[in-house]
This record gives C-alpha cells, structure tokens and sequence, in this order.
C-alpha cells in the first residue's frame, strides 16, 4: 500500500470504519422505509448484535465468522416476534412496538452481569477490519440494488405508494413487511457486530433512542428514491462532524442546522434519483 | 346456463346498526358484463370492497368459479385472479406507466427472493417476458407513448385507464370498476366505452359500477339496482329501466322518460 494511504488509514481509521458502519446502518433502515413501514428499532438490533458478537467473542472464542453469523440471527429472531403481532396492523404500531424492544434492551444491558451493567464490555478483540466492512456494506448494496429491480422491489414501492392497492394486486403484505423487518434486523446486527469489534469497547448507551434516531436521519437526509441514497446521508452525517471540527463549539449547532434546511427544502432528502424497478431492458418491442 | 363466475349470497355487513349491505344475492356469468347501480350511499362501493377483500362481511358467502374466497384476504383474491380498479384512483405516482403495469403482474411472476439476488435466466427471461405483455397491455388501452412517464403526471383520464391495463394484468376472470367513468369528459367516456367493447369481444367477465346510465345501458348485459343496501331490482338493461321501483328509488321520472326517447 502506498506510505500517503497507510498514514491516512492511520489517522483516520475510526472515521473510515464508522462511515462503512453507519452506511450498513443506513441500509438496514432503508429495507423497511422502502416499503413504507417506520423501525424505531435498528439501534437496538445493532446493540443486540454488538454484544452477542462481543460475548461470543470475548468469552466462548468462537471463530469470527460464526460470530457475525449469530449476530444476525439473534435480531432476526428479535424482529420475528416483535414484527409477527405488530405488521397486522397499521401505522405507528410498529415504530412504538420497536422502541419499546430498544428500551428494554438498554435497561437489561443497564442491569445484567453478563453484558458488564452500565460499563459495558471492554477489551474486545480487533478483528474484520476494512475488508469486512466494506466488503459487507458492498454486498448489501447490490443486495438491495438487484431486489429493488425485480417484481419484490416494486411490489415494495407499491405498498410504499398505496398499501390497499398494492394488496388488491396480490401482494402478501404482512409477509412482505415482516420479511423486511428480519432483513434489516440482520444488517444492523452485522453492523453492531462489525463495529464491536473494531472499537474495542461497547456499552448500553450507544443503541438508545438518540442511536436509532440518528440512523433514521441518515435514509431521511439521503432520500430513499434507491439504496444509494441512505448510505449517501449517512457518508455525509458522519463526517459532517469532522469537517466542521474548526467551528470548535458550535459544530453541533451548524451540523442540525444543515439537516433542517434538508428537511424543509428537499423533504425527498438529497438524492432524489429513484431507481428503475426492472430487471431486464425495457425498450418498446417493434 | 353455464355456472357463474361470481356468485354473491345472502352477503352482509354491518356498521354498527347500520347494514351497509343487506342480504344481497346475484351472480354474474361469465363472458358477460354486469352493471351495478343505485343512488349515492346504496352500498356499491361497499359491496366491491367485500368481493375484493377490504371489507370483512357480517354474513353470506362470495364464491368466484364455485370457489368461496370470502375468506381470504385481498391478496389471496388477487391470486384467485380477481382484479379491480378503484373509485378514487390509486396510483404508484412515482413509477413508470411500464412499471405500473408491471406491478399488475405481481402473482403471475413468480421469482422470489434467491432468483432477484441471483439473476439467472430463468430470472431475466420472466422480467423480458413481463416488459414484452406490459408494452403490449399499454398498446391496448392506448397509452403506448406514455410507458415511459411518471403515472402521477399523466392525465386523469389516462390514470384511469392505466389503472385498468394495469388491473388486466393480473389476467383476470374477474374485473371489477368502480365508477370508469367518473371524472372523465364525453370524449374520454367514449374512449372507455370502445376499450371496454373490446375487452367484452374478448369475453372477459366484468362487474361494474357506474353512474353515467347511458353509459351503463348501452354496455351491460345485465344490471343490479341497490338502495339503502338492499338489492331492488335485477335484469336486463330495458328490464330494469322499466321497472316502477327503480324508477321511483333512483333514476327519477324525468331520466326514465329521456332514456326511452329515441337518440
């Protein structure tokens, strides 16, 4: 690798790290808006992800691709049970159902011993890295690229556009909405995971509310017209901070102040771009 | 007589104390296209959201080929290839004419979620095959030029009958319209009824509610009057213009008389 690399790489590691993380993040909370549904739950799944990946790690010294294994099954379990009873029914169920599932968790990982109480686990061993990060975040890119151009991805835009109309036309919605909660539990439990085990330390704090909130703001400043967008608005929410550093003080003020003008002038979020829903040319036949 | 399409008996549901719907029974044969009519608030549109599953009945039963599909919900009717359209339009605004129409053949194409990742042939091949009937569908209702453009910006009259290319392509046995006409100026009504004409010739079974009677004489076969959410009358289109209950409960003496005018 060329020395100028390798000193940026050293400078600016965690930052490089947590633009891959949150980008996964992004992605993660993007498979459930694209579909008009609202998870107030992806902290959380990240969180449970975190420490088990960490548990798992730190005191079974499982190897580490079965760790990040079941740091997706685990949410995807999570999501099964609470998305089971809350997808029949509409609105604001499943946000609310979802945040309850984040503060639950926190308050156990509060009071648990095994998850180290308010201190959180430390000394978490360093493994992934770049490659696994970005390697992650790629191939949930093309995921979600490839999906969104087949008949899933416009029966999801449909349900996102007119639920009604898209049920009346033979989409299963509550399966739908439930199979897309379980996917986007599993990408931030392997975002949680990835991020436990670059930062060393975890603890309840970092997947509460504010947690979940941010996440959602990276798909709301991006735009969810396609995948590219969230992981964009998480690009620029994480590294706005760092950019900004010379404001000293003030950086916190001028950073919430670009997300409201966003909101209030591009309520789209900034890639308005929306991807074709076809998986195949679509001249007009002569 | 062959057996019916759709079969409705003893349907009913109820709002409280009210019976929007109230033992209703008709069917419709297949091949043929059945109006249904009555003032505002007879239970038409309350009778369409039961057959397609938006509405949950108090009572009776929904057949469709002998089957009873009551019971299932508006997805699983769509999968019996039961189609309908929607009194106020519901459109994918942001998609293509093409995609919309493509969205239509959700439970025809049955690539799942491996197939989307992988993209093997079997994959492209349903995708081109889907593009290849949404053109030809898009040909049919006359909106060939507009593939290409955003169905939220097309006009009214275009949205609808999107709306209808998009319903055909779920292949349906049975497609229901609530108010085709609606909103739409003559020369637009006149363009549905020639679309409707031919989708009649091709022996496509439909159930319509409609409000322009001109319109609805001149294209069904048969016709049920509701009022208050009780079937009044049923038959042939000069049946029903003459029966004394129809008249007096909803066409008015005076639309009675300039329908038996010559035109």
């Amino acid at each position: 690798m060329p020395e100028f690399i390798d000193d940026f790489l050293f400078t600016y590691q965690t930052l490089v790290y947590s633009l891959g993380i949150n980008g996964l993040l992004a992605l993660s909370i993007y498979v459930v808006l694209a579909l008009g549904q609202l998870s107030m739950g992806q902290a959380a799944f990240m969180g449970m992800g975190a420490y088990v990946s960490a548990l798992l790690t730190v005191k079974l010294g499982v190897a580490f691709p079965l760790v990040l294994l079941a740091a997706m099954l685990l949410p995807a379990l999570a999501a099964l049970i609470v998305g089971a009873p809350t997808l029949r029914l509409s609105g604001v169920y499943l946000a609310l159902a979802t945040i309850g599932l984040g503060e639950v968790q926190r308050i156990f990982f509060l009071n648990s011993e095994l998850t180290g109480g308010a201190l959180g686990l430390s000394g978490i061993p360093m493994k992934g890295g770049l490659v696994s990060i970005y390697g992650s975040l790629g191939l949930a890119l093309l995921a979600c690229i490839f999906v969104a151009r087949s008949r899933i991805g416009r029966a999801m835009e449909a349900m996102r556009e007119d639920e009604l109309a898209a049920g009346a036309l033979g989409v299963d919605l509550p399966a739908y909405k439930l199979a897309a909660l379980v996917v986007s539990a599993m990408l931030a439990g392997l975002a949680g995971a990835l991020n436990a085990h670059v930062t060393s330390f975890i603890s309840p704090e970092d997947y509460g509310f504010h947690a979940a909130v941010s996440i959602l703001s990276y798909a709301l400043l991006g735009g969810i017209g396609s995948p590219f967008g969230p992981v964009l608005g998480a690009f620029i929410l994480t590294l706005l901070p760092e950019v900004l550093r010379s404001l000293a003080d003030y950086r916190g003020v001028v950073s919430g102040a670009i997300i409201v003008l966003v909101v209030i002038f591009m309520p789209r979020g900034l890639l308005t771009w929306r991807m074709g829903r076809v998986g195949a040319a679509t001249r007009r036949p002569s | 007589m062959s057996a019916p399409r759709l079969e409705i008996e003893a349907l009913t549901v109820r709002f409280g104390g009210l019976a929007a719907v109230d033992d209703v029974s008709f069917s419709v044969a297949p091949g043929t296209v059945h109006g249904l009519i009555g003032p505002n608030g007879a239970g038409k549109t309350t009778l369409f959201n039961l057959i397609s599953g938006l509405v949950a009945p108090s009572g009776g039963a929904i057949r469709l080929d002998g089957q009873r599909i009551d019971d299932l919900p508006s997805w699983g009717r769509a999968r019996s290839r039961l189609a309908r359209t929607f009194q106020n339009i519901r459109m994918f605004q942001d998609m293509s004419a093409l995609e919309t129409v493509m969205t239509g053949m959700h439970t025809r194409l049955g690539e799942g979620l491996a197939a989307s990742l992988l993209r093997m042939g079997g994959f492209r091949k349903a995708e081109t095959g889907a593009v290849a009937r949404a053109w030809e569908l898009l040909a049919f209702v006359g909106l060939a030029d507009a593939a290409r453009r955003r169905s939220g910006d097309l006009p009214y009259g275009d949205q609808r009958r999107l709306e209808i290319a998009r319903a055909l392509a779920l292949e349906p046995r049975l497609l229901l319209l609530d108010e085709p006409a609606a909103g739409m100026n003559p020369s637009e009504t006149l363009a549905l009824e020639d679309l409707l004409e031919k989708l009649k010739a091709q022996g496509l079974t439909i159930l319509l509610v409609e409000h322009d009677m001109h319109f609805v004489m001149r294209l069904c076969d048969r016709i049920t009057v509701l009022n208050f959410g009780r079937r009044i009358a049923q038959g042939a289109p000069h049946e029903v213009r003459a029966d004394p209950r129809v008249v007096e409960a909803y066409l008015g003496a005076r639309v009675a008389r300039s329908l038996e005018a010559p035109q």
